[in-house]
């Protein structure tokens, strides 16, 4: 495909004789949601700790946009354009909304070396904060101190946060966790609606949003890719079927 | 009244009150004010660290004490050293310092960065104390005051007490100004950011490291500064101003006054110095009687006097609705 | 360097490693379990020698001084604990180290009322101030020997409580996991007080047995303590075994480097941390995160 934005090769993770993850190998490609599921301990947050940089492979290879960047620093693969969000929330709770995604805008500058001017001065970084509160619906919410928004509002602030930063590639750690229904949908909708512009990897737990928003699904079971293909093909798949999902989870999603 | 506004007029008072002083204060108490007031730009500095970037370093003092040293290398036994060369070299001094230890302290964080500072601050003071070109344990002396004159023309006199004072003041409300411009800059900002949680500030794009030894070296050239006019007002270093106690006594006065914010750490210069000369008078074992003062300030003040009095005006506040 | 010189220096130098490593296991124990950093340890390694001091004039015994000193550290540690280092335990790293920095000034300021700022001396005991003859000339002294064997007991003791005995397990335990030991009803304040206390105990008694060669003097527990920080920031917080071995290697750069490079002495700890810093900033044990 001309747009793949990532490649895994053969990616793993030990941990002394744990094998977190064992030679995971796939593309994400803009346009396209990748869902990653399995059960607890199937090494998904491994994963996206593995190509956001938080942690470093012990084999393997990660591509990105052709060049590789396997063992690369976080804050380096941020630069390049990968943003990643957290399954526990991970905003700084004594600011506003704004401030938060005002300082996560600011990491776009060239440099933040810059010590005389007023931060809040910079047009460049507010336009980029005020855009992305507003593309996860929480432009009302901007004053507010992030420590007092609801547990859905700091879900939706940390994918703003995120797409503060402009990335090409999001990887989502459990977006939906701890979501209320009607604060679920709102989320759904909002990754959609990020679907077009961006590649998205997209770790959840909540089947039913998985099988509504996912093009592409990879089942992992103790670290290994058990299956993967489209929803049709992992609805019809014995192994899935017996592994992980129960049947009664299909007839639903 | 606003907090912020309630904060902006004590601050005009204090300094409109500090300015007249020198022509009501005698010869001592102008000294006196002037050594407070080196010691409150000290502690600014290292309120930059602690209470801005979440950096708690036990070896501040070894930047205050290199740039004093400096300055009594530089100083000539029979003539006064230029202040114009002196100062820079001073400044160039600690911030080099600073780099070097920051790049390897920072290295660490949590308990192991307080140990290690204080470990390589200590590594500085045996440095000074063994080697005989310093003066060894006896220290060295600054036989006069550096001289301002350029081309010339003088510009203010620091073997004048009233100048002298004068000098360190501007300096004071200099380095407040300038500090507080950097913390509302990107680069405040970005600090600010990683004492909250250093580890989302990385995966935000920022390279963390490179920050943090940034802001040490800011802070250790601060420092210096306040090293260099202690060393020009006493006329005098040893290798106690690079000590932990030094480091020890500067970080009660950030937590005295209030961390974490600039008006803080200079109320806390004034109480800890007031203090000092009051227990002093007390007993001969007066430190006891400090060490008693510290626990109990950590015990039943955490967030210091700056903290009270918020807490005190939230009262009023609360009372008068 | 004669071999025989070198014999006495390297036997000095593990003498003084196996000493630190007292000091240095109670300081990363407490570190590693009750997440405090305690400025005021080398305090303790400060009273432990005074106690030496003062129970030997009073009772002309070492050993007797010994045993009524360790109560006192135990009594101390425990008294500590209960009445201001609990306060600690929900506050940060700023908080421990001022109010274990008042501490210091309170021990050394009472230590100057109570028994001036001169250097004392504590006799070593009749039956062990022998020496060893090596040479003609050189001889080294029993009751260095008699240290480091005490020590080397202390350190399989410490093995065996941590790793064999039921305590252990719930000390190891509660260094990973505070809420699981918590909910399993294992008092876990219990363990704090006793951690502190065996802290306490463990700094103290290297005081007295090292009071007989290195003398009781003001500043001590300072010197002491700065030299377990390196210790521990090289062995890592919570290692037994690389405190261990990072005491030994402290020791002996210490004593070597007053001999091989006088002029850098006091530096030589501080280099060898610089060092261990730019090849391994987690520390040569510490487990990765």
């Amino acid at each position: 495909m001309t747009d793949t934005v990532l490649q895994t090769h053969e990616l793993s993770k030990r941990f002394g004789g744990l094998a977190a993850v064992s030679n995971v190998s796939l593309e994400l490609n803009v346009g396209r949601i990748h869902a990653v599921i399995g059960p607890n301990g199937a090494g998904k947050s491994t994963l996206i700790n593995m190509l956001s940089g938080d942690l470093s492979p012990t084999s393997g290879r990660i591509v990105y946009r052709g060049g590789e960047i396997t063992g690369f620093s976080a804050d380096r693969i941020s630069r390049l354009g990968i943003g990643r969000s957290y399954q526990k929330t991970n905003i700084f709770l004594g600011f506003t909304a704004y401030e938060n995604c005002r300082l996560a805008a600011q990491s776009r500058l060239p440099s933040s070396m810059r010590f005389f001017r007023r931060a809040t001065t910079y047009h460049r970084v507010r336009d980029a904060a005020e855009k992305a509160l507003a593309q996860a619906g929480l432009e009302n919410r901007a004053g507010t101190l992030a420590s007092a928004l609801s547990h859905g509002e700091q879900r939706q602030l940390e994918i703003a946060m995120c797409l503060a930063t402009s990335p090409k590639l999001l990887l989502l750690d459990e977006p939906l966790a701890g979501m209320g229904a009607e604060e679920s949908a709102r989320m759904v909708e909002l990754l959609k609606s990020l679907a077009a512009g961006h590649a998205m990897l997209l770790v959840e737990h909540d089947m039913d949003a998985v099988f509504t928003l996912a093009e592409v699904l990879t089942v992992m079971v103790n670290g290994c890719v058990l299956e993967s293909g489209t929803p049709e093909q992992i609805r019809a798949s014995p192994a899935v079927r017996e592994a992980y999902l129960g049947t009664e989870d299909l007839a639903h999603g | 009244m606003p907090a912020s506004r309630a904060l902006t007029i004590a601050l005009f008072v204090g300094l409109v009150a500090l300015a007249l002083f020198p022509l009501f204060g005698d010869k001592y108490y102008i000294q006196l004010l002037t050594k407070i007031m080196i010691m409150a730009i000290f502690a600014m500095s290292l309120d930059l660290l602690v209470g801005y970037t979440g950096l708690v370093s036990l070896g501040h003092a070894a930047f205050f004490g290199l740039a004093g040293y400096v300055l009594a290398m530089m100083a000539p036994q029979d003539a006064a050293a230029s202040l114009w060369i002196t100062l820079p070299a001073a400044l160039g001094g600690a911030a080099l310092a600073a780099l070097i230890i920051g790049f390897l302290v920072l290295r660490t964080s949590g308990i192991y960065f307080i140990m290690v500072t204080l470990a390589f601050a200590q590594m500085l003071f045996f440095f000074i104390h063994d080697s005989k070109y310093f003066g060894g344990s006896d220290g060295a002396y600054v036989y006069f005051r550096p001289t301002a004159a350029l081309t010339g023309v003088q510009l203010f006199d620091l073997e004048n007490f009233n100048h002298f004072y004068y000098v360190v003041l501007a300096l004071m409300a200099g380095v407040y100004v300038l500090l507080q411009v950097i913390l509302r800059s990107p680069f405040g900002a970005v600090i600010v950011g990683i004492r909250t949680n250093e580890h989302r500030m990385r995966s935000l794009g920022y390279p963390t490291f490179r920050y943090k030894l940034v802001c040490f070296v800011i802070g250790g050239t601060v420092a210096g500064l306040a090293g260099y006019f202690n060393a020009a007002q006493f006329g005098f270093v040893n290798p106690e101003l690079l000590s932990w106690h030094q480091s020890g006594i500067a970080l009660m006065m950030v937590l005295l006054g209030g961390m974490g914010t600039l008006f803080g750490p200079v109320l806390g210069a004034f109480a800890m110095i007031l203090l000092e000369q009051l227990f002093q008078g007390l007993t001969e074992h007066w430190l006891l009687v400090m060490g008693g003062f510290i626990i109990a300030v950590v015990l039943f003040l955490p967030h210091g006097l700056y903290g009270l009095a918020a807490q005190l005006g939230r009262k009023r506040e609360a009372e008068n609705d | 360097m004669d071999l025989n010189i070198f014999l006495i220096q390297f036997l000095n130098g593990i003498q003084y490693g196996l000493l630190l490593f007292l000091v240095a296991s109670g300081l990363t124990l407490i570190f590693g379990i009750m997440g405090i950093i305690n400025l005021a340890h080398g305090s303790f390694y400060m009273v432990g020698a005074y106690l030496a001091f003062a129970f030997t004039r009073a009772t002309g015994n070492l050993g007797l001084a010994i045993l009524l000193g360790l109560a006192a550290a135990v009594v101390l540690g425990l008294v500590l604990e209960r009445a201001l280092i609990r306060v600690l335990y929900q506050r940060d790293h700023l908080y421990q180290v001022l109010l274990t920095y008042g501490l210091i000034l309170v021990f050394e300021e009472l230590r100057s009322v109570l028994f001036g700022n001169d250097v004392h001396g504590v006799p070593i005991p009749q039956w062990l101030s022998y020496s060893i003859p090596l040479t003609d000339t050189l001889s080294y002294p029993v009751y260095r020997v008699a240290i480091s064997g005490v020590c080397v007991a202390l350190v399989a003791g410490m093995y065996y409580l941590i790793n064999r005995t039921r305590l252990g397990m719930m000390i190891r335990a509660g260094a990973s996991n505070r809420e699981m030991v918590q909910s399993l009803g294992i008092n876990i304040k219990l363990i704090y007080t006793a951690v502190f206390a065996l802290g306490v105990a463990l700094a103290a008694f290297a005081g007295m047995i090292a009071a007989p060669i290195a003398s009781v003097f003001p500043g001590m527990g300072n010197q002491i303590l700065i030299i377990s920080f390196v210790v521990v920031v090289i062995g890592g917080i919570g290692s037994i075994t690389g405190t261990l071995l990072s005491a030994l290697l402290i020791g002996l750069a210490d004593t070597f480097g007053q001999v091989l490079l006088p002029e850098l002495a006091g530096m030589t700890v501080y280099l060898v941390m610089a060092l261990m810093l730019l090849w391994r900033p987690q520390g040569m044990f510490r487990k990765s995160a």
